[in-house]
């Protein structure tokens, strides 16, 4: 109906007022903007991985097949990263989902000081990604941590305790605790984006609902399981993916916390690409390493495409 | 508990800006009283001996300019969505989300192809190519929640009065929308700020380096790890950041649930 009374006025106006013409024109800069600096990118990034580019010479003169695919399979860090990064990325969905949840569950009352409290809370995410790392790298510094302090005036670590003989815990120095450290912080950082997520679902549920459930008397836990969490099911799915996303393709956090050591042990596969791709000067096996996400992260994107717009039609 | 473990490492990094080396570096002292006066000298260090300086000037340029460009492609882009373009335009927003979602990591080797044969590598140009690829999806969705809760017949009736079409998003839309602009230009601001990749791929001159690459790159030479002033740097960068994320919290929980309602209440 407005597109035909819109329509009808165009007859004495030009392009300002032909909706759909001025629509195009609009969006098209932000489009085309994208495009070449993101879709672009992405069959470059094809192109170079099944050329042998470098850094030195990074013009793509020959195709070599699938050549980079095969060699970076071959190495031992490719198996460790990709089960880091996959290690990494379910922990990290596994705690932020339950902790978002509950944290969520908190944040739909109003209590007094609450902008105060948003502030606290989401201050990990404000934090520039780097700087987010440097804080913990020095919060689990092998000597000096307030972690370990706590744990040794405790009595919990140190000579004769339960965590062993040495008075520190080397967080970034082992492998499964480098790992545990990392998902840590990968949790710290991401908790209040999912929060956010949660919490738009979980304010959006009808409030009488939970009135009439404490009319019938059910207690806490039986609202949260029978009606709260079906009710946030889909919101939840739509903020596990993004949160995967996040998680899975982000390098920052290995490359300043344990820089993939000791050995590969810790590597993901975001930062081992950086490393043959940019320092080692390896562009062309950088980018089939970069490649080897992209599967990932696709059926990541349209799994949680379909959740959400059916989470939308309901 | 949520606070605690939020605010504990943050916590700690106050802390630390403040201590003295004699204070910091022993093991026996409590990490989190001052067993010695605190003091100002990191601080100091930090803005007189470091390029820390350097890196904040070039991070503020870079935001503002990355700003300004996003502004322009995604304020038009978002009204045209939830006006102009049909149903489809308005259940793109999750679709556009997803765009800001690809990770740097997927396409940092080709954009340094790019960067070098543009001849911007080492410069903050090339930054400030790159980061709208970030911003623009992220503050289009933003301002597509916004432009859809601003009422239609606004601009109908200034429609009836003779403004052309563009006319009613210059005069009555885009006023409306001011506090979604405003939110953009904080996160924009706050998103080329944080990013790191790029940074440390495209750039490896200290006279370029921004906050988030040059902090982590130059404060720590070798082995040598200046905590305090470190913590400073961080700190003097995150807790403005924080108050305005903080203060802007219940605004991005609209936005997620814009997505979720609006489309309800269509179907």
């Amino acid at each position: 109906m407005k597109q035909q009374r819109s329509g009808a006025l165009s007859m004495h106006a030009g392009v300002a007022d032909r909706d759909g013409l001025l629509g195009m024109l609009m969006l098209a800069p932000a489009v085309i903007y994208i495009f070449i600096l993101v879709a672009a990118p992405f069959f470059l990034a094809i192109a170079l991985s099944v050329s042998d580019a470098t850094v030195g010479d990074p013009h793509i003169h020959h195709f070599v097949g699938l050549r980079n695919f095969i060699r970076i399979m071959h190495e031992s860090a490719f198996g460790l990263g990709l089960r880091n990064s996959i290690i990494i990325t379910f922990a990290s969905l596994l705690l932020i989902l339950i902790l978002a949840t509950a944290e969520s569950e908190l944040l739909v009352h109003n209590f007094r000081g609450k902008k105060l409290v948003q502030i606290f809370l989401i201050l990990p995410w404000a934090m520039p990604v780097s700087l987010a790392a440097i804080d913990w790298l020095w919060f689990l510094d092998s000597e000096f941590s307030p972690v370990d302090w706590l744990l040794r005036s405790v009595h919990l670590l140190g000579p004769g305790t339960l965590l062993g003989p040495a008075n520190h815990l080397y967080y970034f120095g082992r492998e499964w605790l480098g790992l545990a450290s990392i998902i840590t912080i990968y949790v710290w950082r991401l908790l209040p984006f999912a929060t956010l997520i949660v919490l738009a679902g979980r304010t959006s549920i009808p409030r009488d609902i939970f009135e009439q459930a404490e009319i019938d008397g059910s207690g806490f836990f039986r609202t949260l399981f029978r009606i709260t969490l079906p009710a946030l099911m889909p919101i939840l799915v739509v903020a596990s993916m993004f949160t995967a996303l996040l998680v899975f393709g982000d390098m920052t956090v290995v490359a300043l916390s344990t820089r993939g050591g000791p050995g590969y042990t810790t590597q993901a596969l975001p930062y081992w690409a950086y490393l043959k791709g940019i320092d080692g000067g390896a562009l062309s096996e950088g980018a089939a390493i970069a490649l080897f996400l992209f599967p990932v992260l696709l059926a990541g994107s349209i799994l949680a495409l379909r959740f959400a717009y059916r989470a939308e039609s309901r | 508990m949520f606070v605690l473990f939020a605010a504990f490492p943050a916590l700690w990094m106050v802390i630390t800006v403040f201590k003295s080396d004699a204070d910091l570096y022993n093991p026996y002292n409590n990490p989190f009283i001052f067993n010695l006066p605190p003091t100002l000298k990191n601080i100091e260090f930090l803005f007189t001996s470091t390029n820390f300086t350097v890196f904040l000037w070039n991070s503020f340029f870079i935001g503002i300019i990355v700003v300004a460009i996003t502004l322009l492609l995604s304020v038009p882009a978002a009204y045209s969505l939830s006006r102009l373009v049909g149903r489809w335009g308005q259940h793109s927003s999750i679709a556009i989300f997803l765009v800001y979602l690809i990770p740097p990591t997927l396409l940092f080797i080709p954009l340094y192809e790019i960067v070098s044969l543009l001849q911007l590598a080492n410069t903050v140009w090339s930054l400030i190519l790159v980061y709208p690829t970030i911003t623009i999806p992220f503050c289009t969705w933003l301002l597509l929640g916004f432009f859809k809760s601003v009422p239609r017949e606004f601009e109908e009736s200034a429609l009836i009065d003779g403004c052309s079409r563009f006319g009613a998003f210059l005069r009555v839309a885009l006023p409306l929308a001011l506090p979604g602009i405003a939110t953009c230009i904080v996160f924009a601001f706050a998103l080329s700020l944080s990013d790191y990749i790029y940074a440390a791929v495209f750039v490896s001159t200290t006279a370029s380096r921004t906050v988030s690459a040059g902090i982590p790159t130059e404060l720590i030479r070798g082995d040598i790890y200046y905590w305090q002033s470190l913590m400073a740097a961080a700190a003097i960068v995150t807790i403005p950041l924080a108050v305005a994320y903080g203060l802007l919290f219940d605004r991005l929980v609209k936005g997620f649930q814009g997505d979720i309602a609006d489309d309800k209440a269509a179907a």
